[in-house]
């Protein structure tokens, strides 16, 4: 017991010590930013671009004076894709590394495993992953930048209605993804006047998808096929595809909208559609195109600084970290009550990905329509009007 | 309805190839050593990825294949003489997480050398696929077969008909009599864990025109290629032959007739019943247990 | 006096009921206790395992299935059917125990790596199943779980309780709680090693045919210990859904079944403290390593290897001997 009050007595000591040291440096407090990515593991494509974006945003932010005149400081932790370390880490962000907000959660399984943590705990949290579960029902403390698998299944049965389709084909991986976007489409094809007729699955380590396919082929009446999931998963099938000489209109989700997937499925994916964020087509945007500027400057920066080209998914990392600092920047202060306030009163924001109109309702923010349509023409993007 | 039919058992034999060219990979350090190598897989990363690697730097393909697989056995001789040796009286199960240890050691590296991407390994003849009665087969599927083919015979062959194959199977039947008759156990085994890395990287490279190669494509197919081995029969090269193909038909037929939903678990409860009734596989040796 | 206490078989009980209960004095942050917690749960599991693993020596690859699946049943009899969550738990633990015992009679007439190779394949089936049935699991993505409550009293992380006068919040009563669960699952371990099922354990893990040939009863009491070690599995996994409120398939997974038998075997086969060392281990690697970034992996896997090759018998009775040989000679040899 002596022992105990000895170490409480050093603990009140030292932080005494370190009160008296912050207030002396107030003014340099950094803001801190927490994240928690799949940087490595099945989900890396998303979590790697994701915090090379990141790092990349604030060390500029940094070097143009910071936000409120304080530094940002980004504290990241690596989840490999795993729900259960991305719960730990947001943990660790919360309540050992205190951050002021949170900016992170590659995938929806990350996502969702954080949420109950953020909740109580009160502070803002900004989701780079896919699924609408993680903004339908509306979370007071939690919001989204991509727009949700919903979205990307309307817009492709938008589209295919646009083609006069009425019976599809669907193929999706087993993983969160595909599976949440199977859902979506199940849920949402009636009312685009849409059947799906066959529905088939595969698994995150298969290798060959010709079964699924065959199948859909021999179902009677379907005018297309569309694939949900990301990953290799999605480059196989369209490779088995291309190697069935099945010719019917063939769809791709969001997942593959990257231009890995274009070297994976090489000449396969020619004549294939998918809904995208315009970052994959910078210099084939229209003049009057609202993000036409943000689209090009993020995609010219990060070619420049990491060598490599942009993928939608480092957008999706922009945008977040661009929401943030807007939200404390209106708060004028990081109290987290207020920088929620202000990240639900965000109209208008142009980001890479769409233009954002938040609101109680909706912590999103964004229309299917901010989806542009694409084809794979000659080994490149190429935007449907 | 027949091109149906015809069309499932082609892939099924694709995805099986695949898993019979990994199995095999198990069966020497197995044979020699009873020992299950969960590094097998990062085996067959090597295979994939030297290969992408090497052709990155201008090397002609054929010559890259032959670099690749020259620094899987360098890996392997290197798991063998530093993980393995080390601990030789060790449990059995003590021994399986050295493995997992090296095979997440070897991952963390190859990340952090080649990155995370997924690459493309051109197939070895041509993109066409094949056509008969209706069904298409993948031309590199023949590869697959043909390289497991070759590889089996050679397997037979080396343990029955040379020295050191006999070495190795003698050593793991009866350590210390081996050890009598003048065989260097530890060079033997050494050579086990070489053989099966340059088996385990061809087959890396020949299925990776299929698959694709990325630093964790081996977790992917060893796991399957494991499988495949033990319902064949732990040790032999033709139940590593049919159990991978085996598995690759019934999965390609589940999801063709059932449900894709439930293939692997169709899978592995065929597995569970192969074992219920041979529980030592299809073609695992009737062996006298010992006390 | 002290002899007495060294010879005593459940001195280290004591002890390890020690360091669980002065743990919460020296730590402030919830963020320690909620890993502290997890490390109790996950610890409690391998107790189990171990009975299984390190006393019969048999090696199962699928452990994490009926983890996942007391989870997934305490989840979803009490977000989707309002069952009270210890009945959940109960019957879960029941269910688990049945599904064992049917399968584990079969599954443990196989030797060695086909042994390991069918508890693989009972492993995946499960997790399958779960990640199909997305109506009632959520799927891939996971699903919310209700927290832990007893006759409308609720154990929430975030709550605050009052015991004895003291003021304790949601955490730390959490951590309690958990480490009580250690303790009841070190106990039970223990008396069952000392039983005859124990001994009978040993003499299988020794020579199965031997054992046989003296007349023990060998598959009945493999299927036994199978039994009681998915029962362990299935409760700590019900209670770790409720303490998380967040699961997802992954908890049934082949990569955690390999986690939780690695626990086993690094921290020290066929020794209760070993097994919870282990899990202790295991679960805060990956914490320090997170500064390490890309390098995470290698050097987690090399830490891996390096402590099998040159600990083979695990960290816990490698230590222990190194102490017993220092004792040892100090005092005269006698030990």
């Amino acid at each position: 017991m002596a022992k105990k009050s000895l170490l409480r007595r050093a603990g009140v000591l030292a932080a005494t010590l370190a009160t008296s040291l912050l207030v002396s440096a107030q003014a340099a407090e950094p803001i801190k930013i927490g994240s928690f990515l799949s940087v490595t593991g099945p989900a890396s494509f998303l979590g790697d671009p994701e915090l090379k974006t990141l790092e990349m945003y604030v060390e500029k932010i940094n070097e143009e004076g910071g936000v409120l005149g304080r530094p940002l400081e980004l504290i990241h932790y690596d989840d490999v894709g795993n729900a259960s370390n991305a719960r730990n880490f947001a943990g660790r962000l919360i309540r050992s590394d205190r951050v002021d907000i949170i900016v992170g959660g590659s995938t929806t399984g990350a996502t969702m495993a954080a949420v109950p943590l953020v909740e109580q705990a009160r502070i803002p949290f900004i989701s780079l992953a896919g699924a609408v579960t993680i903004v339908d029902p509306v979370k007071e403390w939690v919001f989204k930048v991509p727009q949700s698998d919903r979205m990307a299944a309307e817009r492709i049965l938008w589209d295919m209605r646009r083609r006069g389709f009425d019976k599809i084909g669907l193929i999706s991986g087993t993983g969160g993804f595909g599976a949440s976007g199977r859902q979506q489409t199940l849920a949402v094809a009636s009312e685009y006047g849409i059947e799906v007729v066959a529905d088939e699955t595969y698994g995150p380590s298969d290798s060959d998808m010709t079964a699924q396919l065959t199948n859909i082929r021999n179902t009677d009446g379907v005018d297309a096929i569309l694939n949900f999931g990301f990953g290799q998963g999605p480059a196989i099938v369209t490779k088995n595809y291309a190697a069935l000489d099945i010719n019917l209109p063939f769809y791709q989700s969001h997942g593959v909208a990257s231009d890995a997937f274009l070297d994976l499925a090489g000449d396969a994916a020619e004549g294939l559609r998918l809904p995208a964020s315009p970052i994959l087509i910078p210099s084939s945007l229209p003049d009057d195109d609202p993000q036409r500027e943000v689209v090009q400057s993020y995609a010219q920066e990060y070619r420049d600084h990491w060598g490599t080209r942009v993928s939608t998914f480092g957008g999706y990392a922009y945008d977040g970290l661009m929401l943030a600092v807007q939200a404390i920047e209106a708060a004028g202060s990081t109290d987290k009550a207020a920088v929620r306030d202000e990240l639900e009163n965000i109209l208008g924001y142009v980001g890479v990905t769409g233009i954002f109109n938040m609101a109680p309702d909706d912590h999103n923010g964004l229309t299917p329509e901010s989806f542009r349509i694409l084809e794979v023409k000659d080994g490149d993007w190429m935007l449907v009007e | 309805m027949f091109s149906e039919f015809l069309q499932y058992l082609f892939t099924g034999i694709t995805i099986g190839a695949t898993y019979a060219l990994v199995a095999l990979g198990f069966t020497i350090i197995y044979n020699a050593s009873h020992v299950i190598n969960f590094a097998q897989g990062e085996f067959l990363m090597i295979g994939g990825m030297g290969t992408v690697a090497f052709m990155g730097l201008g090397i002609p393909m054929f010559f890259a294949i032959i670099l690749a697989v020259l620094l899987a056995c360098l890996v392997g001789i290197a798991l063998q003489r530093l993980a393995i040796a080390p601990a030789k009286n060790a449990d059995v199960v003590t021994l399986i997480i050295i493995t997992i240890g090296a095979s997440i050691f070897i991952r963390g590296i190859a990340q952090v050398v080649w990155g995370k991407d997924y690459h493309v390994v051109p197939p070895f003849s041509g993109d066409e696929p094949i056509r008969l009665g209706g069904a298409v087969l993948n031309s590199q599927s023949l590869w697959v077969l043909g390289i497991g083919a070759v590889l089996v015979i050679a397997l037979i062959l080396f343990f029955t008909r040379t020295l050191i194959g006999r070495a190795i199977l003698g050593t793991s039947m009866n350590k210390l009599a081996a050890q009598l008759v003048g065989v260097k156990t530890q060079m033997v085994l050494m050579l086990a864990f070489g053989l099966s890395a340059l088996l385990g990287s061809v087959a890396g490279v020949t299925v990776a025109p299929i698959t694709f190669t990325a630093y964790d494509i081996g977790i992917l197919l060893a796991l399957k290629g494991f499988v495949a081995a033990a319902m064949g029969g732990l040790g032999s090269g033709l139940g590593a032959v049919v159990g991978g193909i085996l598995l690759g038909v019934v999965e390609a037929m589940t999801a063709g007739y059932i449900s894709s939903e439930y293939k692997d678990a169709v899978a592995f409860s065929m597995i569970l019943l192969v074992l219920f009734f041979m529980p030592r596989g299809l073609f695992g040796g009737r062996t006298v247990e010992r006390v | 006096m002290f002899d007495r206490f060294l010879e005593w078989r459940m001195n280290y009980v004591l002890v390890l009921a020690i360091i669980v209960f002065v743990i919460p004095l020296l730590m402030e942050n919830p963020f320690y206790f909620d890993l502290a917690t997890q490390i109790l749960i996950i610890a409690a599991t391998v107790v189990g395992l171990n009975l299984l693993v390190g006393y019969a020596g048999q090696i199962s690859l699928g452990h994490a299935g009926f983890y996942g699946m007391g989870a997934y049943f305490s989840a979803v009899a009490t977000s989707a059917y309002n069952w009270p969550p210890l009945l959940a738990l109960i019957v879960a633990a029941a269910v688990v125990g049945l599904v064992a015992w049917v399968v584990g009679r079969p599954i443990l007439k196989l030797k060695g790596h086909y042994l390991s190779m069918a508890t693989l394949a009972v492993g995946f089936i499960i997790a399958i199943i779960i990640n199909n049935e997305s109506q009632l699991t959520g799927g891939p993505d996971g699903m919310v779980v209700p927290p832990f409550s007893l006759f409308g009293w609720e154990l929430s992380t975030f709550g605050l309780y009052s015991l004895l006068g003291l003021e304790i919040p949601g955490h730390v009563a959490w951590y309690l709680v958990a480490g009580v669960l250690l303790l009841v699952a070190v106990i039970i371990a223990q008396n069952l090693i000392d039983s005859p099922l124990g001994r009978a354990l040993r003499s299988i893990h020794g020579s199965e045919i031997a054992a046989r040939t003296v007349g023990v009863d060998t598959a009945r009491y493999k299927s036994m210990v199978f039994v009681i070690s998915a029962v362990y599995a299935s409760i700590m996994g019900s209670v770790f859904a409720h303490f998380t409120g967040f699961i997802t398939p992954a908890i049934a997974g082949f990569d955690y079944s390999i986690v939780l038998i690695t626990m086993v075997v690094l921290g020290g086969m066929a020794s209760p403290m070993g097994v919870i060392l282990g899990a202790v281990v295991l679960k805060l690697l990956p914490q320090f390593l997170a500064g390490f970034q890309e390098y995470e992996t290698a050097i987690f896997g090399f830490i891996l290897m390096a402590t099998m090759i040159f600990m083979p018998k695990g960290f816990y009775p490698t230590a222990m001997n190194a102490i017993r040989n220092k004792l040892g000679k100090s005092s005269g040899g006698k030990a």
